[in-house]
Protein backbone atom coordinates (compact mmCIF):
# COMPACT_ATOMS: atom_id res chain seq x y z
CA UNK A 1 0.00 0.00 0.00
CA UNK A 2 3.08 2.34 0.56
CA UNK A 3 5.36 3.41 -2.48
CA UNK A 4 9.01 2.68 -2.53
CA UNK A 5 10.14 6.04 -2.16
CA UNK A 6 7.70 6.12 1.58
CA UNK A 7 9.44 2.47 2.10
CA UNK A 8 12.63 3.50 1.60
CA UNK A 9 12.23 6.32 4.10
CA UNK A 10 10.74 4.28 6.25
CA UNK A 11 13.31 1.86 6.61
CA UNK A 12 16.07 4.16 6.09
CA UNK A 13 14.65 7.47 7.90
CA UNK A 14 17.04 10.55 7.55
CA UNK A 15 18.33 12.87 10.06
CA UNK A 16 16.90 11.16 13.10
CA UNK A 17 17.43 12.21 16.66
CA UNK A 18 17.86 15.24 18.35
CA UNK A 19 19.81 18.69 18.33
CA UNK A 20 20.87 19.92 21.57
CA UNK A 21 21.62 23.62 21.01
CA UNK A 22 18.48 23.69 18.55
CA UNK A 23 17.45 27.24 17.33
CA UNK A 24 13.84 26.05 17.40
CA UNK A 25 11.61 22.76 18.64
CA UNK A 26 8.17 22.03 17.42
CA UNK A 27 5.95 19.43 18.21
CA UNK A 28 2.68 18.18 16.78
CA UNK A 29 0.06 16.15 16.97
CA UNK A 30 -0.96 13.98 20.07
CA UNK A 31 -1.03 10.45 21.67
CA UNK A 32 -4.40 10.14 21.35
CA UNK A 33 -4.34 9.91 17.77
CA UNK A 34 -1.50 8.09 17.15
CA UNK A 35 0.78 10.41 15.34
CA UNK A 36 3.53 12.75 17.59
CA UNK A 37 6.17 14.54 15.56
CA UNK A 38 8.95 16.76 17.05
CA UNK A 39 11.63 18.73 14.74
CA UNK A 40 14.59 20.50 15.86
CA UNK A 41 16.20 22.82 13.55
CA UNK A 42 19.77 24.61 13.69
CA UNK A 43 19.42 28.15 11.97
CA UNK A 44 22.54 30.15 10.64
CA UNK A 45 22.12 33.20 8.32
CA UNK A 46 18.33 32.66 8.13
CA UNK A 47 19.28 29.20 6.55
CA UNK A 48 18.41 25.84 8.26
CA UNK A 49 21.61 24.22 8.62
CA UNK A 50 20.85 21.13 10.14
CA UNK A 51 17.04 19.44 11.14
CA UNK A 52 16.10 16.16 13.40
CA UNK A 53 13.35 14.42 14.35
CA UNK A 54 11.57 12.17 16.13
CA UNK A 55 8.41 10.56 15.30
CA UNK A 56 6.08 7.94 17.57
CA UNK A 57 3.27 7.12 14.40
CA UNK A 58 2.99 4.75 11.48
CA UNK A 59 5.19 3.79 8.53
CA UNK A 60 3.36 7.43 6.73
CA UNK A 61 4.39 9.58 9.74
CA UNK A 62 8.17 8.08 9.97
CA UNK A 63 8.33 8.74 6.19
CA UNK A 64 6.92 12.35 6.14
CA UNK A 65 8.78 13.57 8.64
CA UNK A 66 12.13 11.74 7.20
CA UNK A 67 11.51 13.74 4.08
CA UNK A 68 10.69 16.85 5.11
CA UNK A 69 13.72 17.01 6.59
CA UNK A 70 15.62 16.72 2.94
CA UNK A 71 13.44 18.93 1.42
CA UNK A 72 14.10 21.18 4.22
CA UNK A 73 18.02 21.47 4.77
CA UNK A 74 19.82 24.17 3.05
CA UNK A 75 16.60 26.31 2.50
CA UNK A 76 16.31 29.83 4.23
CA UNK A 77 13.45 29.86 6.79
CA UNK A 78 10.93 31.72 4.37
CA UNK A 79 11.70 29.07 1.80
CA UNK A 80 11.39 25.94 4.89
CA UNK A 81 8.31 26.98 5.70
CA UNK A 82 6.15 27.09 2.74
CA UNK A 83 6.72 23.69 2.25
CA UNK A 84 3.36 21.84 2.17
CA UNK A 85 2.19 18.66 3.12
CA UNK A 86 0.94 18.41 -0.31
CA UNK A 87 4.70 18.97 -1.54
CA UNK A 88 6.31 16.03 0.94
CA UNK A 89 3.53 13.79 0.30
CA UNK A 90 4.76 14.15 -3.50
CA UNK A 91 8.11 14.03 -3.26
CA UNK A 92 7.33 10.42 -1.22
CA UNK A 93 5.62 9.24 -4.88
CA UNK A 94 2.37 9.60 -2.77
CA UNK A 95 0.30 8.67 0.20
CA UNK A 96 -2.25 5.95 0.78
CA UNK A 97 -5.95 8.36 0.80
CA UNK A 98 -6.55 7.72 3.86
CA UNK A 99 -2.80 8.92 5.34
CA UNK A 100 -2.82 12.08 3.60
CA UNK A 101 -5.03 13.72 6.53
CA UNK A 102 -4.05 11.71 9.73
CA UNK A 103 -0.37 11.03 9.02
CA UNK A 104 0.92 13.92 6.61
CA UNK A 105 1.82 16.52 9.80
CA UNK A 106 5.44 17.18 8.76
CA UNK A 107 5.39 20.84 7.66
CA UNK A 108 3.19 21.62 10.45
CA UNK A 109 5.55 20.07 13.01
CA UNK A 110 8.67 22.28 10.45
CA UNK A 111 6.33 24.97 10.97
CA UNK A 112 6.55 24.83 14.81
CA UNK A 113 9.88 24.51 15.31
CA UNK A 114 10.31 27.74 12.65
CA UNK A 115 7.72 29.29 14.95
CA UNK A 116 9.33 28.86 17.75
CA UNK A 117 13.05 29.51 16.38
CA UNK A 118 11.37 33.55 15.61
CA UNK A 119 10.25 34.02 18.39
CA UNK A 120 13.55 33.22 20.28
CA UNK A 121 15.08 35.69 17.81
CA UNK A 122 12.57 38.04 18.75
CA UNK A 123 13.06 37.74 22.84
CA UNK A 124 16.67 38.15 22.33
CA UNK A 125 16.95 40.63 19.35
CA UNK B 1 12.75 -15.27 2.64
CA UNK B 2 11.12 -17.24 4.66
CA UNK B 3 7.65 -16.56 5.98
CA UNK B 4 5.79 -16.50 9.19
CA UNK B 5 2.20 -16.27 9.45
CA UNK B 6 0.84 -15.64 12.57
CA UNK B 7 -2.49 -13.74 11.73
CA UNK B 8 -4.44 -16.76 12.59
CA UNK B 9 -7.53 -15.23 14.00
CA UNK B 10 -7.47 -13.11 10.73
CA UNK B 11 -7.72 -16.07 8.31
CA UNK B 12 -6.39 -19.35 7.86
CA UNK B 13 -5.24 -21.38 4.78
CA UNK B 14 -7.62 -24.39 3.33
CA UNK B 15 -6.54 -27.91 4.72
CA UNK B 16 -5.59 -29.81 1.98
CA UNK B 17 -8.75 -32.32 2.60
CA UNK B 18 -10.86 -30.02 2.93
CA UNK B 19 -10.12 -28.46 -0.80
CA UNK B 20 -10.44 -32.03 -1.89
CA UNK B 21 -13.77 -32.36 -0.40
CA UNK B 22 -14.53 -29.70 -1.97
CA UNK B 23 -13.72 -29.73 -5.46
CA UNK B 24 -16.07 -32.11 -7.20
CA UNK B 25 -18.87 -29.31 -5.65
CA UNK B 26 -17.24 -26.81 -8.55
CA UNK B 27 -17.30 -29.36 -11.46
CA UNK B 28 -18.90 -32.61 -12.01
CA UNK B 29 -21.22 -32.28 -8.96
CA UNK B 30 -22.16 -28.49 -10.22
CA UNK B 31 -25.95 -29.23 -9.57
CA UNK B 32 -28.19 -27.38 -7.56
CA UNK B 33 -29.56 -28.72 -4.54
CA UNK B 34 -33.11 -27.50 -5.44
CA UNK B 35 -33.10 -29.62 -8.68
CA UNK B 36 -35.05 -32.71 -8.96
CA UNK B 37 -32.57 -34.11 -11.23
CA UNK B 38 -29.29 -36.43 -10.68
CA UNK B 39 -27.23 -33.53 -10.32
CA UNK B 40 -29.01 -31.76 -8.05
CA UNK B 41 -29.60 -34.47 -5.92
CA UNK B 42 -25.94 -35.44 -5.66
CA UNK B 43 -25.67 -31.68 -4.36
CA UNK B 44 -28.69 -31.95 -2.08
CA UNK B 45 -27.44 -35.46 -0.41
CA UNK B 46 -23.53 -33.40 0.08
CA UNK B 47 -25.85 -30.63 1.41
CA UNK B 48 -27.90 -32.71 4.08
CA UNK B 49 -24.76 -34.38 4.97
CA UNK B 50 -22.87 -31.39 5.81
CA UNK B 51 -25.63 -30.47 7.92
CA UNK B 52 -25.62 -33.50 9.31
CA UNK B 53 -21.99 -33.50 10.28
CA UNK B 54 -22.16 -29.32 11.67
CA UNK B 55 -25.50 -30.28 13.72
CA UNK B 56 -24.11 -33.43 15.46
CA UNK B 57 -20.59 -31.35 16.39
CA UNK B 58 -22.55 -28.78 17.74
CA UNK B 59 -25.04 -31.05 19.79
CA UNK B 60 -27.99 -29.68 17.70
CA UNK B 61 -30.33 -30.65 15.04
CA UNK B 62 -29.99 -31.16 11.24
CA UNK B 63 -33.24 -28.41 11.31
CA UNK B 64 -31.35 -25.73 13.36
CA UNK B 65 -28.46 -24.97 11.04
CA UNK B 66 -28.69 -21.96 8.65
CA UNK B 67 -25.70 -22.08 6.21
CA UNK B 68 -24.38 -18.00 5.93
CA UNK B 69 -22.18 -16.51 3.75
CA UNK B 70 -19.77 -15.92 7.18
CA UNK B 71 -19.20 -14.82 10.69
CA UNK B 72 -20.85 -10.82 9.54
CA UNK B 73 -23.80 -12.56 8.01
CA UNK B 74 -24.52 -15.15 11.02
CA UNK B 75 -24.22 -11.50 13.47
CA UNK B 76 -26.03 -10.05 11.62
CA UNK B 77 -28.83 -12.55 10.76
CA UNK B 78 -28.92 -13.34 14.55
CA UNK B 79 -29.45 -10.38 15.49
CA UNK B 80 -31.65 -8.46 13.42
CA UNK B 81 -33.76 -11.67 12.78
CA UNK B 82 -34.66 -11.77 16.37
CA UNK B 83 -35.11 -8.28 16.84
CA UNK B 84 -37.20 -8.03 14.08
CA UNK B 85 -38.87 -11.12 15.17
CA UNK B 86 -39.64 -10.05 18.34
CA UNK B 87 -40.56 -6.68 18.40
CA UNK B 88 -43.45 -6.97 19.49
CA UNK B 89 -42.20 -8.64 22.50
CA UNK B 90 -39.73 -5.57 23.49
CA UNK B 91 -37.23 -3.40 22.13
CA UNK B 92 -34.32 -4.11 24.55
CA UNK B 93 -30.93 -5.21 23.33
CA UNK B 94 -28.16 -6.58 25.42
CA UNK B 95 -24.22 -6.84 23.94
CA UNK B 96 -20.59 -5.89 25.33
CA UNK B 97 -18.06 -3.34 24.50
CA UNK B 98 -15.52 -5.65 23.34
CA UNK B 99 -17.98 -7.38 20.24
CA UNK B 100 -16.44 -7.75 16.82
CA UNK B 101 -17.95 -4.91 14.81
CA UNK B 102 -20.08 -7.37 12.92
CA UNK B 103 -22.30 -7.66 16.16
CA UNK B 104 -21.97 -4.06 17.62
CA UNK B 105 -22.31 -2.15 14.54
CA UNK B 106 -25.46 -4.40 13.90
CA UNK B 107 -26.91 -3.47 17.24
CA UNK B 108 -26.05 0.16 17.05
CA UNK B 109 -27.67 0.11 13.61
CA UNK B 110 -30.84 -1.29 15.15
CA UNK B 111 -30.62 1.55 17.94
CA UNK B 112 -31.11 4.09 14.91
CA UNK B 113 -34.40 2.39 14.31
CA UNK B 114 -35.97 2.48 17.61
CA UNK B 115 -34.37 -0.58 19.81
CA UNK B 116 -32.82 0.29 22.67
CA UNK B 117 -29.49 -0.76 23.54
CA UNK B 118 -27.01 -0.88 26.78
CA UNK B 119 -23.24 -1.85 25.80
CA UNK B 120 -22.16 -3.95 29.11
CA UNK B 121 -18.54 -2.99 30.27
CA UNK B 122 -16.26 -5.24 30.78
CA UNK B 123 -12.99 -5.62 33.07
CA UNK B 124 -9.50 -4.98 32.62
CA UNK B 125 -9.01 -8.64 31.43
CA UNK B 126 -12.03 -7.95 28.89
CA UNK B 127 -14.19 -10.28 30.79
CA UNK B 128 -17.93 -9.53 31.14
CA UNK B 129 -19.50 -10.20 34.11
CA UNK B 130 -22.35 -12.77 34.39
CA UNK B 131 -24.14 -10.56 37.23
CA UNK B 132 -23.70 -7.35 34.89
CA UNK B 133 -25.57 -9.20 32.23
CA UNK B 134 -28.39 -9.59 35.18
CA UNK B 135 -28.76 -6.40 35.97
CA UNK B 136 -29.07 -4.98 32.80
CA UNK B 137 -31.90 -7.41 31.70
CA UNK B 138 -35.33 -5.84 31.40
CA UNK B 139 -38.62 -7.32 30.94
CA UNK B 140 -38.97 -6.02 27.69
CA UNK B 141 -35.04 -7.86 26.64
CA UNK B 142 -35.56 -9.61 23.31
CA UNK B 143 -32.30 -10.26 22.91
CA UNK B 144 -28.35 -10.99 24.42
CA UNK B 145 -25.39 -11.19 22.18
CA UNK B 146 -21.53 -12.01 23.78
CA UNK B 147 -19.41 -13.45 21.91
CA UNK B 148 -17.49 -16.77 22.66
CA UNK B 149 -14.07 -15.76 23.04
CA UNK B 150 -12.49 -11.91 21.79
CA UNK B 151 -10.62 -11.83 18.50
CA UNK B 152 -8.58 -9.24 19.80
CA UNK B 153 -7.61 -10.37 23.37
CA UNK B 154 -8.61 -14.09 23.35
CA UNK B 155 -10.54 -13.54 26.33
CA UNK B 156 -13.17 -16.43 26.99
CA UNK B 157 -16.01 -15.43 28.20
CA UNK B 158 -18.26 -17.38 30.78
CA UNK B 159 -21.17 -17.85 27.85
CA UNK B 160 -22.98 -21.17 29.38
CA UNK B 161 -23.33 -18.75 33.19
CA UNK B 162 -24.65 -15.76 31.39
CA UNK B 163 -26.56 -18.17 28.89
CA UNK B 164 -28.64 -19.42 32.34
CA UNK B 165 -29.31 -15.86 33.13
CA UNK B 166 -30.48 -14.54 29.91
CA UNK B 167 -32.52 -18.06 29.30
CA UNK B 168 -34.20 -17.51 32.97
CA UNK B 169 -35.36 -13.81 32.20
CA UNK B 170 -36.83 -15.18 28.56
CA UNK B 171 -34.86 -13.28 26.22
CA UNK B 172 -33.11 -14.20 23.38
CA UNK B 173 -29.09 -15.56 23.70
CA UNK B 174 -26.38 -15.08 20.62
CA UNK B 175 -22.82 -16.46 20.77
CA UNK B 176 -20.46 -15.16 17.82
CA UNK B 177 -18.40 -18.38 18.26
CA UNK B 178 -16.44 -18.01 15.63
CA UNK B 179 -13.03 -17.90 17.33
CA UNK B 180 -13.84 -20.59 18.86
CA UNK B 181 -15.33 -23.22 16.63
CA UNK B 182 -12.68 -25.21 16.14
CA UNK B 183 -11.06 -24.17 19.01
CA UNK B 184 -12.94 -25.09 22.00
CA UNK B 185 -15.86 -27.96 22.65
CA UNK B 186 -18.95 -25.93 21.34
CA UNK B 187 -22.31 -27.66 22.81
CA UNK B 188 -25.38 -25.39 22.34
CA UNK B 189 -26.64 -27.08 25.31
CA UNK B 190 -24.31 -26.52 27.59
CA UNK B 191 -23.64 -23.49 26.65
CA UNK B 192 -26.92 -21.89 26.87
CA UNK B 193 -27.22 -20.26 23.77
CA UNK B 194 -29.96 -20.02 21.54
CA UNK B 195 -28.22 -19.12 18.53
CA UNK B 196 -24.65 -19.20 17.57
CA UNK B 197 -22.59 -17.80 14.82
CA UNK B 198 -19.48 -19.83 13.07
CA UNK B 199 -17.53 -18.93 10.17
CA UNK B 200 -15.59 -21.36 8.02
CA UNK B 201 -12.30 -20.00 7.38
CA UNK B 202 -11.37 -19.37 10.54
CA UNK B 203 -10.87 -23.10 11.22
CA UNK B 204 -9.16 -23.95 7.87
CA UNK B 205 -11.98 -23.72 5.53
CA UNK B 206 -12.94 -21.77 2.77
CA UNK B 207 -13.63 -18.03 2.86
CA UNK B 208 -17.32 -16.87 2.12
CA UNK B 209 -19.11 -19.41 4.09
CA UNK B 210 -20.44 -19.50 7.53
CA UNK B 211 -23.30 -21.35 9.89
CA UNK B 212 -25.73 -20.46 12.01
CA UNK B 213 -26.88 -22.45 14.80
CA UNK B 214 -30.53 -21.11 15.26
CA UNK B 215 -32.28 -23.13 18.31
CA UNK B 216 -36.27 -24.39 17.60
CA UNK B 217 -38.88 -22.70 18.48
CA UNK B 218 -36.62 -19.34 18.01
CA UNK B 219 -38.39 -17.25 15.49
CA UNK B 220 -35.96 -15.76 12.72
CA UNK B 221 -36.76 -13.22 10.05
CA UNK B 222 -34.86 -13.10 7.08
CA UNK B 223 -32.43 -10.87 5.45
CA UNK B 224 -32.21 -12.08 2.29
CA UNK B 225 -35.84 -12.91 0.94
CA UNK B 226 -36.51 -14.69 -2.62
CA UNK B 227 -36.45 -18.40 -2.05
CA UNK B 228 -37.21 -21.33 0.51
CA UNK B 229 -34.08 -22.29 0.95
CA UNK B 230 -32.28 -22.79 4.28
CA UNK B 231 -36.20 -23.16 5.73
CA UNK B 232 -37.00 -19.78 4.63
CA UNK B 233 -34.56 -18.22 6.87
CA UNK B 234 -32.04 -17.64 4.08
CA UNK B 235 -32.77 -17.27 0.68
CA UNK B 236 -30.62 -18.02 -2.21
CA UNK B 237 -29.22 -20.78 -4.24
CA UNK B 238 -26.64 -22.95 -1.46
CA UNK B 239 -22.75 -22.59 -1.26
CA UNK B 240 -22.57 -26.31 -1.90
CA UNK B 241 -18.76 -26.53 -2.58
CA UNK B 242 -18.24 -24.01 0.28
CA UNK B 243 -20.91 -26.05 3.16
CA UNK B 244 -18.79 -28.87 2.00
CA UNK B 245 -15.43 -27.43 2.72
CA UNK B 246 -16.96 -26.17 6.14
CA UNK B 247 -18.13 -29.16 7.36
CA UNK B 248 -15.17 -30.91 6.26
CA UNK B 249 -12.82 -28.32 8.38
CA UNK B 250 -15.13 -28.36 11.12
CA UNK B 251 -15.12 -31.92 11.82
CA UNK B 252 -11.29 -31.65 11.06
CA UNK B 253 -10.68 -28.88 13.66
CA UNK B 254 -12.44 -30.69 16.70
CA UNK B 255 -11.28 -34.26 15.57
CA UNK B 256 -7.62 -32.37 16.73
CA UNK B 257 -8.16 -29.78 18.90
CA UNK B 258 -7.30 -30.93 22.03
CA UNK B 259 -4.45 -32.03 21.20
CA UNK B 260 -3.57 -29.15 18.67
CA UNK B 261 -4.50 -26.64 21.95
CA UNK B 262 -1.67 -28.41 24.31
CA UNK B 263 0.36 -27.88 21.13
CA UNK B 264 -0.44 -24.25 20.47
CA UNK B 265 -0.92 -23.15 24.32
CA UNK B 266 2.74 -24.31 25.12
CA UNK B 267 4.15 -21.85 22.05
CA UNK B 268 1.74 -19.69 23.07
CA UNK B 269 3.05 -19.28 26.27
CA UNK B 270 6.81 -19.56 24.94
CA UNK B 271 5.71 -16.55 23.02
CA UNK B 272 4.24 -14.28 25.86
CA UNK B 273 7.16 -15.35 27.94
CA UNK B 274 9.63 -14.23 25.38
CA UNK B 275 8.00 -10.54 24.63
CA UNK B 276 7.64 -9.96 28.29
CA UNK B 277 11.16 -9.85 28.87
CA UNK B 278 11.41 -6.79 26.46
CA UNK B 279 11.11 -3.45 28.90
CA UNK B 280 7.63 -1.44 29.21
CA UNK B 281 5.52 -4.72 27.28
CA UNK B 282 2.58 -5.48 28.91
CA UNK B 283 0.31 -8.43 27.52
CA UNK B 284 -3.56 -7.83 27.48
CA UNK B 285 -6.18 -9.67 28.37
CA UNK B 286 -6.52 -13.03 30.99
CA UNK B 287 -3.61 -15.35 30.79
CA UNK B 288 -5.92 -18.03 32.40
CA UNK B 289 -9.14 -17.32 29.90
CA UNK B 290 -7.34 -17.07 26.88
CA UNK B 291 -7.68 -18.75 23.15
CA UNK B 292 -5.07 -21.49 23.30
CA UNK B 293 -3.55 -19.19 19.98
CA UNK B 294 -3.51 -15.66 21.03
CA UNK B 295 -1.09 -13.16 21.86
CA UNK B 296 -1.21 -9.71 22.88
CA UNK B 297 0.97 -7.56 23.86
CA UNK B 298 1.24 -3.73 24.15
CA UNK B 299 4.66 -2.34 23.17
CA UNK B 300 4.87 1.35 25.10
CA UNK B 301 6.21 4.26 23.23
CA UNK B 302 5.84 2.90 20.20
CA UNK B 303 2.53 2.22 17.32
CA UNK B 304 1.48 -0.49 15.80
CA UNK B 305 1.84 -0.27 12.26
CA UNK B 306 4.76 0.92 12.40
CA UNK B 307 5.88 -2.72 14.45
CA UNK B 308 3.87 -4.36 11.77
CA UNK B 309 5.46 -2.89 8.50
CA UNK B 310 9.11 -4.19 10.37
CA UNK B 311 7.83 -7.07 10.83
CA UNK B 312 6.51 -7.95 6.92
CA UNK B 313 9.82 -6.49 5.96
CA UNK B 314 11.39 -9.92 7.76
CA UNK B 315 8.21 -12.30 6.39
CA UNK B 316 6.38 -12.16 9.77
CA UNK B 317 2.54 -11.55 9.11
CA UNK B 318 1.10 -10.04 12.80
CA UNK B 319 -1.82 -7.19 13.55
CA UNK B 320 -1.91 -4.63 15.50
CA UNK B 321 -4.62 -2.80 17.23
CA UNK B 322 -3.77 0.71 16.04
CA UNK B 323 -5.95 3.70 14.51
CA UNK B 324 -3.99 3.41 11.06
CA UNK B 325 -4.44 -0.90 11.16
CA UNK B 326 -8.54 -0.62 12.87
CA UNK B 327 -9.66 1.75 9.42
CA UNK B 328 -10.27 4.53 11.95
CA UNK B 329 -8.94 7.77 13.86
CA UNK B 330 -9.35 5.35 17.41
CA UNK B 331 -7.23 2.11 18.55
CA UNK B 332 -9.14 -0.78 18.90
CA UNK B 333 -11.94 -0.53 20.91
CA UNK B 334 -11.31 -3.73 22.72
CA UNK B 335 -8.54 -2.23 24.47
CA UNK B 336 -9.77 0.76 25.21
CA UNK B 337 -13.11 -0.52 26.96
CA UNK B 338 -10.21 -2.61 28.82
CA UNK B 339 -9.35 0.76 29.93
CA UNK B 340 -5.99 0.77 27.86
CA UNK B 341 -5.10 4.52 27.25
CA UNK B 342 -5.27 5.62 23.99
CA UNK B 343 -1.60 5.94 23.71
CA UNK B 344 -0.82 2.46 24.91
CA UNK B 345 -3.76 0.71 23.10
CA UNK B 346 -1.84 2.70 19.45
CA UNK B 347 1.31 0.04 20.26
CA UNK B 348 -0.62 -3.22 20.53
CA UNK B 349 0.93 -6.17 18.59
CA UNK B 350 -1.32 -9.19 17.87
CA UNK B 351 0.37 -13.01 17.02
CA UNK B 352 -1.86 -15.84 16.10
CA UNK B 353 -0.55 -19.25 16.12
CA UNK B 354 -1.59 -21.88 14.16
CA UNK B 355 -1.02 -24.99 12.56
CA UNK B 356 1.62 -24.52 10.37
CA UNK B 357 4.16 -22.63 12.93
CA UNK B 358 6.39 -24.38 14.96
CA UNK B 359 8.87 -23.44 17.75
CA UNK B 360 11.58 -22.30 15.66
CA UNK B 361 8.80 -19.75 14.23
CA UNK B 362 8.06 -18.93 17.49
CA UNK B 363 12.08 -18.09 18.16
CA UNK B 364 12.54 -16.66 14.92
CA UNK B 365 9.95 -14.00 15.91
CA UNK B 366 11.68 -14.11 19.70
CA UNK B 367 14.99 -12.97 17.98
CA UNK B 368 13.86 -10.07 15.55
CA UNK B 369 10.99 -8.17 18.04
CA UNK B 370 13.30 -6.84 20.48
CA UNK B 371 15.85 -4.92 17.75
CA UNK B 372 12.47 -3.89 15.88
CA UNK B 373 10.88 -2.14 18.74
CA UNK B 374 14.18 -0.50 20.30
CA UNK B 375 14.82 1.20 17.10
CA UNK B 376 11.14 2.56 16.76
CA UNK B 377 11.65 3.81 20.25
CA UNK B 378 15.00 5.56 19.30
CA UNK B 379 12.81 7.61 16.83
CA UNK B 380 10.01 8.23 19.31
CA UNK B 381 9.48 11.51 21.31
CA UNK B 382 7.61 9.83 23.63
CA UNK B 383 10.86 7.73 24.95
CA UNK B 384 13.26 8.43 27.35
CA UNK B 385 15.93 6.18 28.43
Amino acid sequence: MYSDKVMDHFTNPRNVGEIPNADGVGEVGNARCGDIMKMWIKVENNVITDIKFKTFGCGAAIATSSMITELAIGKTVEEAEKITNQQVAEALEGLPPLKMHCSNLAAEALGAAIADYRSRTATTA
Amino acid sequence: MKRIYMDHAATTAVRPEVLEAMLPYFSTEFGNPSSVYSWGRSARKALDSARDQVAALLGASASEIVFTSGGSEGANLAIKGVAWADQNRGKHIITSAIEHHAVLDTVLWLETQGFEVTILPVDEYGLVSPSQVEQALRPDTILVSIMHANNEVGTIQPISEIGAIVRRHGARFHTDAVQTAGVLELNVDALNVDLLSISAHKFYGPKGVGALYVRKGVRLSPLIHGGGQEKRRRAGTENTAGIVGLAKAFELAQRDRIAENQRLTALRDRLIEGLVKIPHTRVNGSLEQRLPNNVNVCFEYIEGESMLLNLDLRGIAASSGSACTSGSLDPSHVLLAMGLSHEIAHGSLRLTLGRENTEADVDFVLQEIPGIVERLRAMSPLYQE
